[in-house]
């Protein structure tokens, strides 16, 4: 290697040049310098139509650390010669001299020569400048009109729809889309787009553009007639930026663009082409994926490995243009010898698939999806890989239930288009351990790019999961192939009662930490018995299991209830007491109570002896179930309150208490509009108003915070009760393992105003039983606490050792602001003054 | 090998577990279909505290499983392997039953405690705890 590191120069910074950058950066052998003629570094061209869209996004591939940090140097200025004799470039004001020279210039919109194209009102739709300046124009327009009728031009009319014209697009061709669709899709993509409110005019020639005031007023066609539009963008397609190397002698391709081999090399060996500039093989890229594979396949190159080619690429593409899903790949124009079509049609729902096979039905040679291009992925990945098709290859595109069929597809399958990863890599990231989308983006790159593959990652995965006997997201666990919902159904109308019913007619094997805890839930949601039984005990999650929160270092802590955060000054005083007596860690809990932490197992039973004594109630701290009711205190104190919101939160807390559901259940009362009691982030919240009681549901605070929304307005007292009745109840029908109200809400199709339906107008038929359900629940409650104080036999479990009294010797404490907390590890290992906490 | 006579096994609640002190040691014994019974070390070495014996116990494909009850991971009743970190494993001790009767021993497993990961014994009481009642 020589003395001196080599100089590469790259002009251009658009999407394909900064991914060079970013895979050739930190190979040493280089000092890299980029020519920039936009303003700023790389962006995402391929989503600038985002930047319309409030708030605005970030389009940015990179930033200035970056490149600092690569050591890459950015000049900002336009390359406008090259020097091949003295290898250098020019600029305005500096010439740069090159060991290795890249073009990424890409391409420009091509304007076609119309009288009138240069007026003002006359745009192009490439750069984030363009944007800007159709965004200012459009304040001073009201129609626009843009001239071409392809990908680029129908991202342009969304654009102009979201800047608030009436917006008109035309195209030459007897359909839009030409390149990509048949009549049949592009008539039913125009469809689409006219229902929107957008006019499509097909098979209309420009002309000119007629002027006022010297600035574009309309367009006048080839058949005479005339349209106003104020604000003109031409998208007629795009032509590859070859002038510099046209100029420096460079080889150009039969339509234009730098002719280069498959290692990208241009007619001079150290001039390199990639993007959407070069012509491979003669056929111009305007794509990204293509460019970034010629990207790779350069950066490869250039580190040395002799083995990296770009091999072409197909221009299949799928795309979201206005909403509308469209996609093409291979021969969809049908163009093969002994090629046949198979299409599905649905007027009414907007879709049309078609697929391009051979005769004897055995190949796919293409097809075109409008409206809904979920199989997309899917299909392309059989056509690359050449695999046979299906017995009745009409099922790969008429409608079908959400089965998993990335699972199907063979390994070699290219599942990410952008960053070519087949699906081998996937499984073997799976494998490998990766469990979540995050993950496998991370080590195979696989759905980075468009994020269009991402559904079939997800197939993968599950399947994946499946396979390797991991839960999925429906089935519970390897023993039970059904849904949570499923499964409470079963138990509900075959009556079980204990979890060996049912794994034996549903299940097998013999449970896990997921199916025991889920299922005695279900059970106890049903039945609401007490869940200590010698049958049920086994099924809980050890907080449920010893009625009391394991922390960190095996002891437990002990919420006893208080309703709606009301306490008399004993009650105060007895946990004060109580917490003396055993030692426990007192802290004031965010659900209005407190929490008493670090007894012992085996100190549990004779603590809430004391606390149920003086008239506590278990709070099923440690349950999923319904926790805690907020209160503020309303109109018996507050100079704002206008109705009693500390006695309907402590009612509704009473009512609720004991039941168990799929998540936790959180509840409030906010005696006004200012809701101290935060009842906006809660599964329900009620706000007091001057005629009643406004009813929200579903919200949640904590990871995915959530604002409730409302579910009905100005109940009375038991009209709000008895929805709530039914609210909770269809929740804990119908929720999946673990899923909180507000994700449940996500879920549920049709939203808040189905759920409405169903609870307020009761359209399912199903309000008298679950206002049943949970008539049976209230009937039923009981303590658990003070059931096993009762039971001589359940109090023997809470021991620490099943042969001695000992307590454990691993329990550690020390003092802390005047309170004991666990001794940290180093602590116990210093043997520093520490305390059992006997 | 010394046997200590822990319990009975009707102890223990089927597909439960319970912990024992023998030798000074904490041994989790864990009942499962069939009277089947294992025991491994009560000490959960991800968290570092003594809670095995309370987590739910069942079966993974093959294999027979308790979950801890702190952070969920996975060990093998059979071989003491976590099933979610094979780096990871505990302790192991034989088991029997005579009669309705558990039986433990405690036998020093030297490979084990060469890579055993870190575990603190709790001090001994101190005056202090006087102090506490
Ligand atoms: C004690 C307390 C914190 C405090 O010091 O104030 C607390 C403590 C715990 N929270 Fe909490 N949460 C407490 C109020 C909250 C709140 C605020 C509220 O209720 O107003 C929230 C956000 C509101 C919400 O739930 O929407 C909250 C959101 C969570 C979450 C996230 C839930 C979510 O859906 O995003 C978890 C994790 C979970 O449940 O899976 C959690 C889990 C836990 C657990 C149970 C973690 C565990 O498994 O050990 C903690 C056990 C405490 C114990 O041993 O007693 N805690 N937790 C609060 C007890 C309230 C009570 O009296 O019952
Ligand atoms: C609105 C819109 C939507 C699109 N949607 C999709 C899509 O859905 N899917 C898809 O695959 N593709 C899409 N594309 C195309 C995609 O953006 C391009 O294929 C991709 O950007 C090509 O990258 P490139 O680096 O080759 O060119 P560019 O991104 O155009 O970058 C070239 C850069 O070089 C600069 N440059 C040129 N000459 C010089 C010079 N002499 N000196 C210095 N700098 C110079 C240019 O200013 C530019 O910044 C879309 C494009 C647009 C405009
Ligand atoms: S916020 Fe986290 S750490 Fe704090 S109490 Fe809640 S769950 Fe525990
Ligand atoms: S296909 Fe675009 S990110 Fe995978």
């Amino acid at each position: 290697m020589s003395e001196r590191k080599r100089q590469l120069v790259v002009v251009g910074n658009g999407m394909v040049g900064h991914k060079f950058i970013e895979t050739l950066a930190g190979t040493d052998d280089f000092t890299i310098t980029v020519l920039s003629e936009e303003p700023r570094l790389a962006y995402d061209r391929v989503h600038l139509s985002n930047y319309f869209d409030s708030p605005r996004p970030d389009l940015s591939l990179t930033s200035a650390e970056d490149y600092a940090a690569w050591g890459v140097k950015v000049i900002f200025e336009r390359a406008l010669e090259i020097d091949r004799r003295t290898k250098t470039i020019r600029t305005a004001s500096q010439i740069i001299p090159y060991d290795k020279l890249v073009l990424a210039t890409g391409s420009r919109p091509f304007v076609p020569p119309i009288e009138g194209a240069e007026l003002e009102g006359c745009f192009v739709y490439r750069t984030i400048e363009d944007l800007e300046r159709i965004e200012a124009y459009a304040k001073l327009s009201q129609s626009g009109a843009i001239i071409g009728g392809g990908l680029l031009g129908l991202e342009a009319a969304g654009a102009l729809r979201k800047l608030g014209l009436a917006t008109h697009v035309i195209e030459v061709a007897p359909h839009l889309m030409p390149l990509q669709l048949d009549e049949i899709g592009g008539r039913f993509l125009k469809r689409i787009i006219e229902a929107m409110g957008i006019e499509v005019r097909t098979g209309a020639m420009a002309q000119r553009i007629i002027a006022r005031d010297g600035r574009a007023a309309g367009i006048v066609f080839a058949d005479g007639s005339m349209l106003e539009a104020d604000l003109v963008i031409f998208s007629a397609g795009i032509r590859p930026r070859d002038e510099l190397a046209r100029a420096a002698g460079l080889e150009i391709g039969p339509r234009g663009g730098i002719a280069i081999d498959d290692h990208c090399r241009t007619s001079d060996p150290d001039i390199y082409a990639i993007g959407e500039c070069a012509s491979h093989n003669g056929t111009i890229y305007g794509l990204v994926a293509p460019g970034y594979a010629m990207a790779k396949a350069l950066a490869a190159h250039l580190a040395g490995d002799g083995t990296a080619r770009f091999a072409g690429a197909d221009l299949s593409t799928k795309l979201k243009l206005l909403g509308v899903e469209v996609a093409s790949f291979g021969d969809a124009h049908a163009r093969s010898p002994e090629a046949e079509e198979i299409w599905f049609a649905d007027p009414l729902e907007g879709i049309y698939k078609k697929l391009v096979i051979s005769r004897d039905g055995k190949r796919l040679f293409g097809g075109i999806l409008v409206g809904d291009a979920a199989e997309y992925n899917r299909l392309l990945a059989l056509w690359q890989s050449r695999a046979p098709l299906p017995q009745n290859p009409r099922q790969l595109i008429l409608p079908q239930d959400g089965t998993e069929k990335g699972a199907e597809l063979p390994a070699e399958a290219r599942i990410c288009n952008c960053e070519n990863v087949p699906k081998a890599s996937i499984v073997e990231a799976i494998k490998a351990g990766a469990r979540e989308l995050a993950e496998i983006k991370r080590c195979t790159k696989a759905g980075t790019g468009c994020g269009g593959c991402v559904p079939t990652i997800t197939e993968i995965l599950k399947a994946e999961l499946a396979r390797l006997g991991e839960r999925v997201a429906n089935h519970l666990c390897e023993h039970f192939a059904y849904s949570r919902q499923e499964l409470f159904d079963i138990v509900r109308v075959k009556g079980y009662r204990t979890f060996e019913e049912l794994l034996r007619d549903y299940g097998r094997g013999y449970g896990c930490e997921i199916c025991k805890p889920a299922i005695a839930s279900i059970l106890a949601s049903i039945h609401n018995e007490y869940i200590l039984k010698d049958e049920l005990a086994p099924l809980q999650d050890t907080n449920d299991r010893f009625l009391a929160n394991m922390q960190k270092d095996g002891t437990y802590s002990i919420v006893p209830r208080v309703p709606g955060g009301e306490i008399t000054p004993d009650k105060l005083i007895v946990l004060g007491q109580v917490a003396k007596k055993y030692n426990l860690y007192c802290k004031i809990t965010g659900g209005q109570r407190v929490d008493l932490f670090g007894a012992r197992l085996e100190q549990l039973p004779s603590i809430w002896k004391e606390l149920i004594e003086a008239g506590f109630e278990s709070g099923h701290a440690y349950g999923k179930a319904l926790r805690t009711v907020k209160s503020c205190v309303g109109q018996t104190w507050c100079r704002y309150g206008v109705q009693d919101s500390t006695s309907l939160a402590i009612r509704l807390e009473n009512r609720y208490k004991g039941l168990r559901a799929p998540h936790k259940i959180k509840g409030a009362v906010s005696g006004c509009t200012r809701d101290c009691a935060e009842m906006n982030n809660k599964d329900f919240g009620v706000v007091a108003t001057e005629k009643g009681w406004n009813l929200f549901v579903c919200g949640n605070g904590g990871m995915r915070p959530a604002h409730a929304q409302l579910l009905a307005a100005d109940l009375d007292e038991e009209t709000l009760i008895r929805y709530l009745d039914r609210f909770i109840m269809f929740y804990i029908r119908t929720a999946d393992r673990l899923q909180r109200t507000s994700t449940w809400l996500a879920k549920l199709e049709g939203g808040i105003e189905y759920l409405r339906r169903v609870i307020v107008d009761d359209a399912l038929g199903l309000a008298a039983e679950l206002e049943a359900m949970m008539q049976h629940h209230i009937a039923t409650y009981r303590c658990e606490w003070k059931a096993t104080l009762e039971d001589p036999e359940k109090l023997k479990q809470f021991r620490h050792f099943i042969n001695s009294d000992d307590p454990d010797d691993n329990v550690v404490v020390v003092i802390e602001r005047g309170q004991p907390r666990p001794a940290t590890l180093a602590e116990k290992a210093r043997s520093l003054p520490v305390l059992t906490n006997f | 090998m010394l046997w200590h006579k822990v319990c009975k096994i009707d102890d223990i609640l089927p597909f439960s577990g319970v912990c024992a002190k023998v030798e000074g040691h904490q041994v989790a014994i864990f009942r499962v279909a069939g009277d089947q019974l294992f025991a491994i070390s009560n000490f959960d070495p991800f968290t570092c505290a003594n809670v095995l014996s309370r987590g739910i116990v069942g079966n993974k494909g093959e294999v027979w499983m308790v979950a801890s009850p702190l952070l969920k991971h996975r060990f093998n009743l059979q071989t003491g392997e976590c099933l979610d970190d094979p780096q990871v494993r505990v302790p192991t001790y034989p088991v029997r039953v005579v009669g309705r009767e558990v039986f433990v021993a405690v036998v020093a497993d030297e490979s084990l405690a060469a890579n055993s990961p870190l575990v603190v014994r709790g001090a001994e009481p101190t005056a202090q705890h006087g102090m506490m009642a």
